[in-house]
């Protein structure tokens, strides 16, 4: 058995100061993979400048929400939403068969599990969605690589590589390129998909460190298996089963004095 | 009835044996190929008509005039390399722009509803027989060009190379568009989402993403596609001539070296003539330059895995 | 320095966020479009293409495919009067023997490749030899049989070579068609049969070979379907092109319907398009049209075929 308060210890998050706008709320959100109806009736908030975590066993449905976001769904025939994701401050809804996803992908950026470059330089790889949005100039592109890769925490360590190519980088620092390549178009939201699964425990640190830096500038939205992590780094938690939401609170709560029994089973490793 | 279980081991292993014959039979063919090439090119170069060796082998590759079969006898070969990279070429205009729209199209863009059913009917295209093409090439195509292109005075010959060129590009299309899309599936999905999570269109993820990741393969299905274009045979032989000239015109009559086979072939041909041997000489030249192709080919895909 | 590079970053983001999203998706979209329509526009060109062979070919030969004479004469100087009998007559005769061949050699071949070879190197030798041979021009393995099959081994321009010569042209695609067939049956239904007693040709024939056959047989159809219509290695190894006879029946004189002199329908229509007298043309059409009658039927039989064994396995 685990002692939740004990994960609690190692927090990283810290407090967060001042009142947490609210950035983008689900209501009444289902979606369905054909028939299949995966996720059912999810109604919770996204704070502005907060990491909000998604936890939940396996096959929960965590990764099909984070995927709705940003409307990745949408590339594969007979995903179907339901409900909404309001987005802040103009309201629109992410998940409105009218709203066209390449918007919605121009404001949400995402990372995940298994880092993804580009086979290009690592250069290209971080300008690439600056080029995507029309810059041209060679040295607004260079700044913003620079500012990009300092903000992943990686600069120091590439500076000199700037043309290697991005396969060439180890796992970990293969993770951080791809949080680079995300922040350099500066999205108003940032989704982890389990960013450190793939990573050693090293490496691991580095980027658990790196999404609470990142917090002053973007909203983050992460999804893990690990509810250490989770423990650590997030403000707020999601709790997921069987494709539904089952609590949401301020993390300290969520592992302290959850409401529902089956949090409290998950969180203590009874079951997951 | 039961066999003892010595008896099952002994037909365990003859099935063995068998089927090891069999597999075996195949490297054979390969071998007898290979072979009887060699020994005819090579009884072609010792053949007192043609100079006897060395000279014929100098004469070989110095002429410029293909005929062995006059009289008078030339055996430059470059003439009907010359028709064959001709037609090769024309081929790859009309299908390498249409083999990348084509793939591009199948593989990111149509519903799978669309796919499932143009991809029969590409598949199909590949079953028309090839002398079906070349009646369409000389009896369609080429009356179609010189309706379209006389009126401006330029004159299109009732055989050129032209209008096979372009019969043989469609041709091998499906088989090229379908090796390119195999080479896009082998793109992990992982990067096209990495792309379309940044905001990329569908357009600007399968040029700057999926084709430079897949390039290697789309290289070698060129090749291979190139390679199909040299070989083919009916096309040529029912619409490009048998006029064997050092021409880049692609309006005059030609002839490629699966052309000559065929054309020598159809008359009556003694074992060892002159004549006979030199369409194992041609032959050669065709399966080099097929082999060499090929082999790139399957070097450039063997690259292509590994993200 | 860090003040400045945030500052930098500033810079560049307040560009992005003064980056008209609506006009560049709006525009990034057009062109999406644009490209689609592009796409299926050239994917539908290609298959107009099949379309316009098919019509103009029905249609330049339309009076002699209603014509029963033309089917049941042989050819003749006088295009009104000229049948392809013999060529019909002569494609069952050499398809047969190609279908022979393809399937004694091409199967156990494939068999030996996917159940014994592993990845020995008597193995390794052999599959490569067999993708090299799926790109080899058609035309060589004409020049293969003429310089064997009809000289050194004496077979002649008989129905023999020729049903040879496109057995091994089918050889390839059968063999890769075998291997992807039994690829496809899990190993645990090996394992089961194993684990039971069964030798390995025990397995082979109660479990591998049956549960692969649908998928052999697509392969075959397919390769079969191409091979009815190659001309180039029949003409190479001297397919006469005027027969105004039959091949013995099979049943009365076997060997000598071997080693009789052929043609085949397509061999039938290349020496029509290339007459110049253009009533010998509209025969041509006909042939055509048949012969691609003929490659669609095949063709849809074989995914019929696909359909049904994906239908049958779901492992």
């Amino acid at each position: 058995m685990v002692n939740p308060t004990k994960m609690l210890e190692e927090r990283k998050a810290g407090q967060s100061t001042g009142t947490a706008n609210l950035k983008i709320e689900v209501k009444n959100f289902n979606f369905y993979y054909g028939s299949y109806h995966a996720l059912k009736e999810i109604n919770f908030p996204i704070y502005e400048k907060r990491v909000t975590a998604i936890i939940g066993p396996s096959g929960c449905g965590k990764t099909t929400l984070l995927r709705a976001f940003n409307r990745m769904h949408d590339l594969y025939a007979g995903a179907r939403y339901e409900g909404e994701i309001v987005i802040h401050p103009d309201g629109a809804n992410l998940v409105d068969r009218k709203t066209d996803p390449l918007k919605v992908r121009m404001r949400i950026g995402m990372v995940f599990q298994k880092p993804n470059p580009f086979p290009k330089s690592v250069y290209e790889n971080v300008a690439y969605g600056l080029r995507i949005r029309g810059v041209k100039n060679k040295k607004m592109l260079d700044e913003a690589v620079e500012g990009a890769l300092k903000g992943a925490a990686l600069w120091e360590e590439i500076k000199d590589r700037l043309d290697a190519n991005a396969y060439s980088l180890s796992g970990g620092q293969q993770q951080r390129l791809c949080i680079a390549r995300a922040i350099a178009v500066e999205p108003e939201v940032l989704l982890f998909d389990e960013p450190t699964s793939a990573l050693d425990p090293i490496s691991t640190a580095k980027i658990e460190d790196l999404i609470v830096e990142l917090k002053q500038r973007v909203t983050i939205v992460i999804v893990t298996h690990n509810m250490q992590q989770a423990a650590r780094i997030s403000d707020y938690t999601a709790f997921m089963y069987l494709g539904e939401l089952v609590e949401f609170g301020p993390t300290e709560k969520i592992f302290t004095k959850p409401e529902k029994k089956l949090t409290e089973d998950y969180i203590t490793g009874r079951f997951g | 009835m039961t066999l003892s279980i010595e008896a099952k081991k002994v037909i365990d292993f003859g099935v063995f044996l068998f089927l090891l014959f069999m597999g075996a039979v195949s490297v054979l063919v390969t071998f007898a190929i290979v072979w009887v090439l060699v020994v005819d090119t090579v009884r072609f170069f010792t053949h007192p008509e043609g100079g006897g060796f060395p000279t014929s082998l100098l004469r070989f590759f110095t002429e410029t005039q293909w005929t062995p079969t006059f009289y008078n006898k030339q055996i430059g070969i470059w003439p009907l390399v010359n028709g064959t990279f001709l037609i090769a070429f024309i081929s790859m205009v009309v299908a390498v722009p249409l083999g990348i729209l084509v793939a591009v199209y199948l593989s990111e863009y149509a519903s799978w509803k669309v796919r499932e059913t143009v991809k029969p009917w590409l598949d199909f295209l590949e079953a028309v027989p090839t002398v079906v093409y070349g009646y369409f090439a000389l009896l369609f195509i080429t009356p179609l060009l010189q309706k379209m292109l006389e009126p401006f005075g330029i004159p299109v010959e009732g055989m050129n190379a032209l209008s096979p060129g372009i019969v043989i590009g469609v041709m091998i299309l499906p088989y090229t568009a379908s090796m390119i899309e195999d080479a896009f599936k082998g793109v992990p999905q992982y990067l096209r989402e990495a792309s379309y999570s940044l905001g990329a269109s569908k357009l600007r993820t399968a040029l700057f993403v999926v084709l430079p990741a897949a390039k290697s393969g789309v290289l070698s299905a060129y090749l291979l596609g190139f390679s199909r274009a040299i070989g083919e045979t009916m096309v040529v032989a029912v619409a490009a001539g048998m006029y064997p000239q050092l021409t880049a015109n692609p309006l005059e009559p030609i002839q490629t070296i699966t052309g000559y086979i065929v054309q020598v072939a159809l008359g009556d041909l003694p074992f060892n003539s002159f004549e006979y041997l030199s369409i194992f000489a041609a032959g050669f030249m065709l399966f080099v330059i097929t082999l060499i192709l090929n082999s790139v080919a399957v070097y450039l895909k063997s690259k292509a895995v590994g993200y | 320095m860090e003040q400045s590079i945030e500052a930098k970053r500033n810079n560049v983001g307040l560009k992005l966020k003064e980056f008209d999203i609506e006009g560049y998706t709006s525009s990034v979209r057009r062109r999406d479009k644009i490209f689609e329509i592009v796409g299926l526009l050239s994917t539908f060109l290609v298959l107009l293409f099949l379309f316009a062979i098919s019509v103009d070919l029905l249609i330049d030969g339309w009076s002699r495919i209603k014509d029963p004479n033309f089917y049941k004469s042989y050819p003749s100087r006088f295009p009104e009067e000229a049948g392809f009998l013999s060529s019909w007559v002569g494609t069952i005769y050499v398809m047969a023997g190609a279908i022979f061949w393809a399937v004694v050699l091409g199967i156990p071949a494939g068999i030996y490749l996917e159940e014994y070879g592993g990845k020995g190197k008597i193995a390794r030798i052999i599959e490569a030899n067999i993708s090299n041979l799926a790109a080899v021009p058609s035309i060589v393995y004409g020049l293969l049989a003429l310089g064997v099959f009809v000289y050194r081994f004496k077979f002649g321009e008989s129905v023999l070579t020729a049903g040879l010569t496109l057995g091994l042209l089918m050889l390839p695609v059968v063999v890769v068609a075998t291997r992807e067939s039994i690829r496809r049956i899990p190993r645990s239904i090996r394992e089961a049969a194993y684990a039971l007693g069964a030798t390995r040709w025990e397995t082979l024939l109660h479990h591998i070979l049956p549960y692969s056959l649908g998928g052999i047989f697509t392969g075959l159809i397919i390769a079969a379907s191409r091979a009815i219509g190659e001309t180039a290695p029949l003409i190479t190894i001297g397919a006469l092109t005027f027969i105004a006879f039959l091949p013995p029946a099979p049943w009365e004189d076997f060997f000598g319907m071997l080693m009789s002199p052929f043609t085949v329908i397509p061999i039938q229509m290349y020496n029509w398009v290339s007459r110049p007298q253009e009533a010998f043309h509209t025969n041509a059409a006909a042939a055509g049209f048949i012969l691609l009658v003929i490659a669609l039927l095949m063709n849809s039989v074989a995914f019929y075929l696909r359909f049904k064994v994906r239908r049958k396995y779901q492992w």
